[in-house]
């Protein structure tokens, strides 16, 4: 694929600010639940399963029907065409029809005049249950080999062997927990029934591709007849990749039986029961090492729970296992990946896919090593590092890109990991209740869809005659400035300020047959897409400019000051005024397919990313062994984001992804009852990191050397890589805990996240 | 000071005109507008309410809350619904110079007070000081939290300047300016985006240029 013009590439500039700053900070940026709504507007609430696993004996739903402001109520047998809000396995249900997989299951719909009317009637049907035989947790679903694929397996060598020959052999596992979105704007759609049985739905999502697809399938239309737009979401973190279908689904059935407008504004606990989650896995090893730590063979089993359908999971598993070698050269290693089948919410998508989960295995690993030789972890870290020589992933790879040495090494310079590890050891020698440690771990985030087909991206570029820019691209735009990002670029490409260039919502019929916007890929497929549909313009009002002014195409410029044509200068808009009486076209629409990437799943073998951004942290924690509490003390971060497209950007990128991370490892926990209840479902009994929760110290640096790949600019993705830089919060903490017996040559049975319950737990399990 | 009768003009029911223009396809028309049931109007209780200041009038049903009055009544819909539960504080705004979660409290109970949303803080043409220093400090990622956030520092800051003191201040009778006293005292307004650093920054300059 082409690169980008090198005339192109201009010096760093200063970041653009979020495309709508001014909006937000004045509450006039719109979201879906901000517009008018018409006098004829219907509101939804779904009926809600309260068995984990049961057939459906009997719906009574006269009460509902009955109650007061209540206009219809909708089951499976109203649906007129497929019954299904599924991304690939078609096992998603809109209404339960005869089964429920888990507490909280769509079964029916209200249609009623107000949302609080639809949500009270939806709780008076009277539901007899046949209950069925449930498995809730990691063990049950084991116990009772229930998967949701086969359970995969990704090797290179001979593990086994070794195994036996190495110096030092250990095992060990721990538990790892999920995590709940909590995108501040809960999940909501509007779907607006138009002429000839067309629909138009406004809803929060990062997929409006699937949704139209969902929906015509859903309704008996063709893709034509449905249109989806988002101009904007309140936060998504991949919550919003798969789980908006339900709710515009939902909507668009509503808008198509009763021919009418219908608003679905899911209540935040049901919204919290109802959609899926980050995956909770469970995570065994057996690792042989030398002298010196480094690892020689490496059994790992990586067991995950799926919940009751497949949703993403195939994939997100698949991300776990390329993740867990992260930096590191694990020559002979076998990966065994189990899917399981829960009757519990269908985990999804959430900021790191799976990648998260697999590094924090191999950072556990390194620990359990550096603690059994009594080395410091980090530089059992160092020694396994990829080098040449040794630059090959489990799954055939090769690491072309390997910048992780240098980083942590500035890391540790300008960190002074060192110093202060020497002094944090002096503080715990006379502190017999705070214990305190550090810990620096690095990332590398393989950047790409590992289904390779979704790498591809479309954009649409209008210039007007008097001069103003219209893009549209099939990106989504949830807070990570995805839009300016594009919009830059393509200013770049006319010579124009940004502030010429006017972005559009994410329309299904504008740019067709989009990808998610997820896998941190925004930035790179549609940025590509918009500078190729620009580029075609540009082109063409170049040879407009050459034969106009009888020059070469060569003597024709774009500048800030305006367009050059030979001797000639012109405006911008002056030109486009003049291309548009010569009969030039000014519109184009631009695509993207990233080269150079193919994988084989059936052997886990193959070049799935296109390339890698690393990143590192330090972490300095402190534990309180009586209470189970921790404080995070300091935290340095230097991240890779290859040529930036917006530093300003970037670094907010890099700290919300930490923070995240942090919230996941320590503070956020969720509890299910041993019915499959969630009993953490609102921000009263789930906790997510608060700006008292934020580092003290917060210090983060930009790696802005180019991308070796010809990328947009040569910069790249950002959106999850950093979410993984948390997992020094993990290490952190444990090392903090083992410090109550530092002659001891083990690790404490810390699972994550590490509440003070979990600390307890560690600290008691390691005294014994 | 105007007083204005909002009631005809809900967000419920202000696009009837256009609503009317396109009527659905008959074979869907299944169910006119006109047959749900709707509560009756008894019940509603009178409330007058300055907003961004403006004296407002409104019938409410006595149940609902502050935030849905704003959203839902007045079309303010800058303030924003995160949780309704009163744990999040995206719908904070001003009430009689306090910050309330607005969905934790009954509009009727604000009869004749005055309250400041987002929207009464500035427009973006003409921004609020601390509406400038979010922008300029990049307080915010998707924006949902933003106007929330910016309510509660304009209240916050106040707070400090009165002398009122949080669970960190270390001398009550010195209430002073700082990080920590901001992160203590903002804690009641979640960003999942985790923007914080920039968050602080914003009302840390905003403090600055006030001092
Ligand atoms: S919406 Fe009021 S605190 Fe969350
Ligand atoms: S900016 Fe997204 S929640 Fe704060």
């Amino acid at each position: 694929m082409a690169e980008c013009d090198p005339a192109l590439r201009i010096a760093a500039k200063p970041s653009n600010a979020h495309d709508s700053a001014r909006l937000h900070v004045s509450g006039a940026a719109g979201y879906v639940d901000d517009g008018a709504e018409p006098i004829d507007m219907l509101h939804l609430a779904f009926g809600q399963s309260e068995e984990a696993h049961a057939r459906i004996a009997h719906m009574d739903l006269s009460a509902v029907r009955a109650a007061q402001g209540v206009v219809a109520v909708f089951t499976a047998a109203d649906i007129p065409g497929a019954n299904d809000v599924s991304p690939v396995a078609k096992d998603d249900r809109l209404l339960a029809d005869g089964e429920v997989m888990c507490v909280g299951q769509a079964l029916f719909l209200v249609v009623a005049t107000s949302q609080r009317a639809a949500r009270q009637a939806a709780r008076l049907a009277r539901i007899s249950y046949e209950p069925r035989a449930a498995c809730l947790t990691i063990a049950e679903a084991r116990a009772s080999s229930s998967f949701i694929e086969p359970t995969q397996r990704m090797a290179r060598g001979d593990a086994r062997a070794a195994l036996s020959a190495a110096a030092h052999r250990v095992s060990g596992g721990f538990d790892i927990g999920g995590q709940d979105h909590f995108y501040l704007e809960g999940q909501i759609a509007i779907a607006t029934p138009g002429e000839d049985g067309q629909v138009h739905i406004l809803s929060s999502t990062q997929h409006p591709s699937e949704i139209q697809h969902l929906v015509a399938a859903m309704l008996n239309l063709s893709s034509a007849d449905v249109t989806v737009e988002v101009r904007r979401m309140g936060g998504a973190f991949g919550g919003k990749e798969t789980q908006a279908a339900l709710f515009a689904a939902a909507a668009a059935l509503a808008a198509h039986l009763t021919g009418r407008p219908t608003k679905f504004r899911c209540d935040r606990d049901d919204d919290m029961i109802i959609t899926g989650k980050r995956h909770d896995f469970r995570i065994d090893y057996d690792v042989g090492f030398d002298d010196q730590g480094h690892i020689l063979g490496l059994q790992l089993r990586l067991a995950s729970r799926c919940g009751a359908t497949v949703d993403l999971s195939p994939a997100i598993n698949d991300r776990a296992m390329f993740h867990v070698d992260n930096c590191y050269w694990l020559p002979d290693i076998e990966i065994v990946s189990e899917r399981l089948k829960t009757h519990t919410v269908s985990n999804t998508a959430f900021r790191g896919f799976g990648g998260p989960q697999g590094m924090l295995a191999i950072e556990r690993i390194m620990d359990e090593v550096a603690a059994f030789l009594g080395r410091d972890p980090l530089d059992v870290r160092i020694s396994n590092l990829y080098g040449p020589g040794r630059n090959v992933t489990p799954y055939d790879m090769v690491v072309a890109d390997n910048i992780a040495p240098e980083i942590i090494a500035r890391l540790r310079r300008e960190g002074r990991y060192d110093e202060r590890a020497a002094s944090i050891e002096a503080f715990n020698a006379g502190s017999a209740i705070l214990k305190k440690a550090i810990a620096l771990t690095p990332v590398k985030f393989g950047i790409s869809f590992t289904t390779t087909h979704l790498n591809q991206a479309g954009a649409l570029v209008h210039v007007y005659a008097d001069g103003s820019i219209q893009i549209n691209h099939g990106g989504t735009e949830m807070g990570q400035g995805l839009y300016i990002k594009v919009a830059q670029v393509v200013a770049d490409v006319f010579a124009v300020p940004v502030s010429q260039v006017r972005i559009t919502a994410t329309r299904t019929d504008k740019v067709p047959n989009t990808s998610a916007t997820a896998a941190s890929s925004g930035a790179d497929l549609n940025g590509m897409a918009a500078h190729n549909a620009a580029m075609t313009i540009r082109d063409r009002l170049t040879a407009f400019l050459a034969q106009t002014f009888a020059c070469a195409e060569s003597e024709v410029a774009f500048a800030a000051d305006g367009v050059v044509a030979g001797k000639e200068k012109l405006s911008f808009a002056d030109l486009a005024r003049r291309a548009h009486m010569g009969r030039i076209s000014l519109s184009a629409t631009g695509y993207y397919a990233t080269p150079g990437i193919a994988y084989d799943r059936s052997t886990h073998k193959g070049r799935p990313f296109y390339y890698f951004a690393y990143g590192a942290a330090l972490a300095e924690v402190a534990v309180d062994i009586l209470t189970g509490e921790h404080r995070v003390l300091a935290v340095d971060i230097v991240h890779d984001v290859g040529r930036s497209l917006n530093p300003a950007i970037d670094l907010g990128q890099i700290e919300g992804a930490f923070i995240q991370g942090q919230g996941w490892l320590t503070t956020e926990e969720l509890m299910f009852d041993a019915k499959g209840r969630l009993l953490t479902h609102s921000p009263a009994t789930y906790k997510i990191p608060t700006a008292s929760d934020r580092p003290r110290h917060f210090r983060i640096s930009l790696w802005q050397d180019e991308n070796l790949e010809p990328t947009i600019h040569r910069s790249k993705a950002v959106g999850e890589p950093p979410f993984s830089l948390a997992n020094c919060v993990f290490s952190a903490i444990g090392r903090a805990i083992a410090a109550i017996s530092p002659e001891k040559r083990s690790l404490p049975p810390l699972n994550a996240p590490a509440t003070p319950e979990n600390i307890l737990r560690a600290v008691r399990g390691y005294r014994d | 000071m105007t007083t204005e009768d909002f009631n005809r003009v809900s967000r419920r029911t202000i696009l009837g005109a256009s609503a009317a223009i396109c009527a659905a396809p008959a074979a869907t028309a299944a169910v006119p507008a006109s047959a749900a049931k709707k509560p009756g109007a008894q019940g509603l209780l009178p409330v007058t309410l300055k907003v961004n200041g403006k004296h407002l009038h409104l019938d409410l049903d006595p149940r609902t809350t502050l935030l849905d009055a704003l959203r839902e009544h007045l079309r303010l819909t800058g303030t924003k619904k995160g949780c309704d539960h009163g744990q999040c504080g995206a719908c904070t705004v001003i009430v009689e110079g306090r910050r309330i979660n607005s969905c934790l409290t009954l509009a009727v109970m604000h009869d004749g007070e005055s309250v400041t949303t987002i929207e009464g803080l500035g427009t973006p043409e003409k921004l609020h000081p601390m509406q400038k220093a979010f922008v300029v400090h990049d307080g915010y990622q998707c924006g949902y939290c933003t106007p929330g956030q910016i309510c509660s520092a304009v209240a916050m800051l106040d707070e400090i300047a009165a002398g009122l003191p949080s669970h960190v201040t270390a001398d009550l009778d010195k209430v002073r300016f700082s990080d920590a006293e901001v992160r203590e005292r903002m804690s009641g307004n979640i960003c999942r985006c985790a923007a914080y650093s920039n968050i602080v920054a914003a009302i840390r300059d905003v403090a600055e240029q006030d001092a």
